[in-house]
């Protein structure tokens, strides 16, 4: 399960795409869930939300492998 | 993209005279430009230069989006919405929306929504180089 990665996400996970075990992740709760165990710093930064196929997803959406995925932290643009 | 409609996120100079030459019509009495720029200080701290980063592909699709609701709620005629990418030092030109309308108010009205909606839905994000380290904005703590 491939997950772009933005902003201060981008820093956090150290790269901009990253390639995690999709076993166990279904929903984009579990991902989230995969994101703060993994990567602690999440914790301490503002909200982040996933995108799925480019549109905001709420947590009970159901993911795979084969979406395209993305960590959107707060925007900032403008 | 809709014939009235012109979307851009590039990481060049953005051009004000490509928005208004877009924009014009001849239809319109009212054509309203915001231009946001890049600010040497912010909370205090002195700014040296900005880093715009982007999830183009749906940015693009939302900046097109905020782009046909100034069409319906406004009455525009035709928008423009240009974004920079990329390193922008003071004074850089970071955002042009253009919008004409047949009259002021509604073009004013639809320009401050275009930006306002910009600011807060569309996938950019600004990374901040201040003389003491680099912060992505909105991300703190």
């Amino acid at each position: 399960m491939k997950l772009k990665c933005f902003g201060i996400a981008k820093d956090i996970v150290h790269s901009s795409i990253i390639d995690i075990e999709a076993q166990n992740i279904a929903t984009v709760a579990d991902l989230k869930t995969y994101l703060n165990t993994q990567y602690p710093s999440f914790k301490q930064y503002a909200a982040y939300q996933i995108a799925v196929n480019q549109a905001l997803a709420n947590d009970h959406q159901k993911i795979s492998a084969e979406d395209e995925l993305a960590i959107i932290p707060p925007v900032s643009g403008g | 993209m809709k014939q009235n409609i012109n979307i851009q996120i590039v990481n060049k100079p953005l051009s004000i005279d490509q928005c208004y030459d877009f924009i014009v019509d001849q239809s319109c009495g009212g054509i309203c430009l915001f231009i946001g720029t890049v600010r040497n200080h912010n909370k205090g701290a002195e700014v040296s230069h900005l880093n715009f980063e982007s999830y183009t592909s749906m940015a693009l699709k939302e900046m097109e989006l905020i782009a046909s609701e100034c069409i319906e709620k406004f009455q525009a005629k035709k928008v423009a919405i240009h974004h920079k990418e990329g390193m922008a030092n003071i004074s850089d030109i970071a955002v042009i929306i253009g919008v004409s309308c047949i009259h002021r108010k509604q073009a004013f009205e639809a320009c401050e929504y275009a930006i306002d909606q910009l600011k807060s839905r569309v996938t950019i994000w600004k990374k901040e180089h201040l003389s003491d380290g680099s912060y992505w904005i909105n991300a703190r703590p």
